[in-house]
């Protein structure tokens, strides 16, 4: 796993999906508590380059980091 | 040794020796000797100085200095205080500590600049919105004024609460021999703000209000049981006891002792907290009192409400009237005191309530 | 590959309040980043503005205060001169800082207050549901603008970054940023901690404001709203620095 979610603070804003240049985020069919569809992020398509973490309003993602 | 100095100069020294580091407030007649004062006093103890854009600014970077735990102050009159009063209702509701001086002026909306008792009913109510009251100290001397500025700290402080020092224009404009206190070290309070958050804060959306608004009361309770200052003078014995504070206070006292001499039996309670009122005054007053009378620099009269309030309270037996003796502005002197006294006793005055 | 770890700073790292898509949730993160890298989040006093700004009071572990509405300058005025050394930083919104509080925005520029300001700008009173403030657009419809702002009679939406920058010689910084996409977030943060060093340094007043959307109010998707930002806000309230540090006179 290179990204990290913390679903129950995603409010679907969408803000990830539209930023990634990898297209690896989607919504879940689950909702959360606040009743949105957190973000999901596809592993392998993701290359943590942190853009989600950038845009994201709401404190959602951990880019985990690692070294070469 | 005493020195003759000017009200509001001896106060603004008084409360630099009283430890106050931060003064920030607008020009008003007849409090503006304060601040013209600190513009330079303060820096030469350290302390900061700001000529605020408004006595609204000026409050709320009391807020500021209050809330970093620094003794500050801030004063004004009349319709400055009416700006102030968002910030002083902030004050009480962060629990922070700060003196307001008021060196009251006649008026309605822009009023006078005639040295008055007109804004006893907002002062002692807590004049701004919410649920709340300030302690309120009321000198007669500039003596008196300059020996409450220390204390008036101590008890924002231990009760975090504000302390307004109701003065007249007279006590800001007037000189008087004055001996200055000793220099108090100022020190920080430890819940103040140091950018350490050493002291914990609650959320502000987290907030007990119903619990918050109980302690409160429970405070004002304390203050009250605790806090009650007077002076009081042949109250055990009198026909009537006079109720005045301030300068008229001071006046009165010449009146009462002058009334005395010629054999009226005639008392002072001189109020030097007006909130908490000193009702434990009111319960040495002679059972067989005739009656209360206030002394006031107002037209409509606003002491007598809390004097009524309290002899009732304090004699429960008998519906023992309240006079009130309003002169408007400017202090009555002693003749017109016991000029209008003969016309209580003989019915040409009614009582209020 | 290497890649960097990019975790949220403990203070801000928690849920808010804010709606889907609010824009203060990124600068309040900008800002808490800053001060972590530039070591001062045991040294930072927020004065906190009434509006969707309080939501930053709410749970933010450190030294703040809630002030009255509009008066956070005058606040941390009375902060600073009490705390030369520690950052006192206000937090506020367009309707808090101009409208009601120009007076104490515009007096603590004018005194060159050795603090940092930073105004949230989404053209409306978010907060209490949408209303006209002082940076609604030309013909922007609120919710006590309902045909569209007049500015005839209601005057033309205000740039006070600009105004410092030409009028107080004194101040060290101004500059405007926005959030609009990764590239002007992380420029935003460059400003955002040119302020504060300007700050540590003493060099005088600093003021970020933050082109911002409030999707809900301005009835759009969170995606759409930052199209309007860089469509219809951008060329009225450019992007960048006013005024940079060392060109204030001392």
């Amino acid at each position: 796993m290179k990204v990290e979610t913390k679903p129950a603070r995603c409010k679907e804003c969408g803000l990830c999906k539209a930023n990634c240049p990898k297209g690896a985020i989607s919504f879940s069919e689950h909702t959360n508590a606040a009743g949105y569809h957190p973000a999901v992020i596809n592993d392998e398509l993701c290359i943590a380059c942190g853009i989600c973490y950038t845009v994201c309003p709401d404190g959602v993602f951990h880019v985990l980091g690692k070294e070469a | 040794m005493a020195e003759m100095m000017k009200g509001n100069e001896a106060i603004a020294e008084a409360a630099i020796r009283a430890g106050v580091r931060f003064y920030a407030g607008y020009p008003i007649t007849p409090s503006s000797e304060i601040m013209e004062y600190l513009s330079w006093r303060l820096d030469e103890v350290g302390g900061s100085f700001v000529q605020a854009e408004s006595e609204l600014a000026g409050i709320n970077m009391v807020i500021g200095a209050s809330a970093c735990g620094v003794r500050a102050l801030t004063a004004s009159s009349g319709p400055g205080i009416s700006l102030k009063q968002e910030g002083i209702s902030t004050l009480c509701d962060e629990g922070l500590a700060a003196v307001v001086i008021t060196q009251v002026r006649y008026g309605n909306g822009l009023g006078t600049l005639l040295s008055a008792q007109c804004d006893y009913n907002r002062e002692t109510r807590g004049g701004g919105q919410g649920d709340y009251r300030c302690i309120v100290l009321c000198p007669s001397s500039i003596q008196e004024f300059v020996d409450l500025m220390r204390p008036a700290y101590e008890l924002a402080e231990k009760y975090r609460t504000v302390v307004v020092m109701m003065g007249e224009g007279t006590l800001g404009q007037m000189m008087e021999p004055v001996e200055l206190p000793d220099f108090v070290e100022p020190e920080r309070h430890p819940w103040a703000l140091n950018g350490h958050y050493t002291y914990k804060k609650i959320g502000i959306f987290e907030r007990d209000s119903r619990k918050e608004a109980v302690e409160l009361v429970e405070k004002y309770n304390t203050i009250k049981a605790n806090e009650q200052r007077w002076f009081d003078e042949g109250v055990e014995d009198a026909d009537y006891v006079f109720v005045a504070y301030g300068v008229p206070g001071r006046a009165t006292l010449g009146a009462i002792r002058e009334l005395r001499a010629q054999g009226e039996k005639v008392g002072l309670i001189r109020p030097i907290t007006v909130w908490p009122f000193p009702e434990k005054a009111f319960a040495k007053i002679n059972p067989n009192v005739k009656g209360v009378i206030t002394v006031e620099e107002n037209a409509t009269g606003q002491l007598v409400d809390d004097a009524a309030l309290y002899i009732k309270k304090t004699h429960k037996d008998r519906n023992i009237p309240a006079y009130a003796l309003t002169y408007v502005f400017n202090t009555p002197p002693i003749h017109s005191i016991k000029e209008d006294y003969f016309k209580v006793k003989n019915g040409e005055i009614k009582e209020v309530y | 590959m290497a890649t960097k770890e990019r975790k949220v700073p403990a203070l801000v790292d928690k849920p808010m309040d804010f709606c889907p898509g609010c824009g203060h949730g990124v600068v309040s993160r900008l800002i808490m980043e800053a001060l972590e890298e530039l070591d001062q989040l045991d040294n930072i006093i927020f004065p906190i503005g009434v509006g969707c700004s309080s939501n930053l009071g709410a749970g933010l572990e450190c030294d703040r205060l809630h002030c009255c509405h509009g008066r956070a300058g005058a606040v941390a005025t009375g902060m600073k001169r009490v705390n030369p050394d520690v950052l006192v930083v206000s937090y506020q919104g367009d309707g808090d800082a101009y409208n009601i509080g120009i007076a104490e925005t515009f007096n603590a520029a004018y005194r060159n207050e050795d603090i940092t300001v930073i105004v949230i700008n989404n053209t409306n009173f978010g907060m209490t549901g949408g209303q006209m403030s002082l940076t609604t657009m030309e013909g922007q419809k609120t919710s006590t603008s309902v045909h569209g702002r007049d500015c005839s009679i209601t005057g033309y939406p205000i740039r006070f970054p600009e105004m410092v920058a030409r009028e107080f010689p004194g101040a060290a910084y101004a500059a405007r940023g926005t959030v609009t996409s990764p590239a002007q977030i992380n420029k935003l943060k460059q400003y955002i901690k040119n302020a504060l060093e300007a700050q540590m340094n003493h060099e005088g007043y600093s003021i970020v404001e933050v082109l911002s959307p409030c999707p809900v109010n301005w009835g759009m998707t969170p995606i759409k709203a930052m199209e309007r930002i860089e469509k219809e806000l951008i060329p009225y309230y450019p992007i960048g620095e006013f005024k940079k540090r060392g060109e204030n006179q001392k």
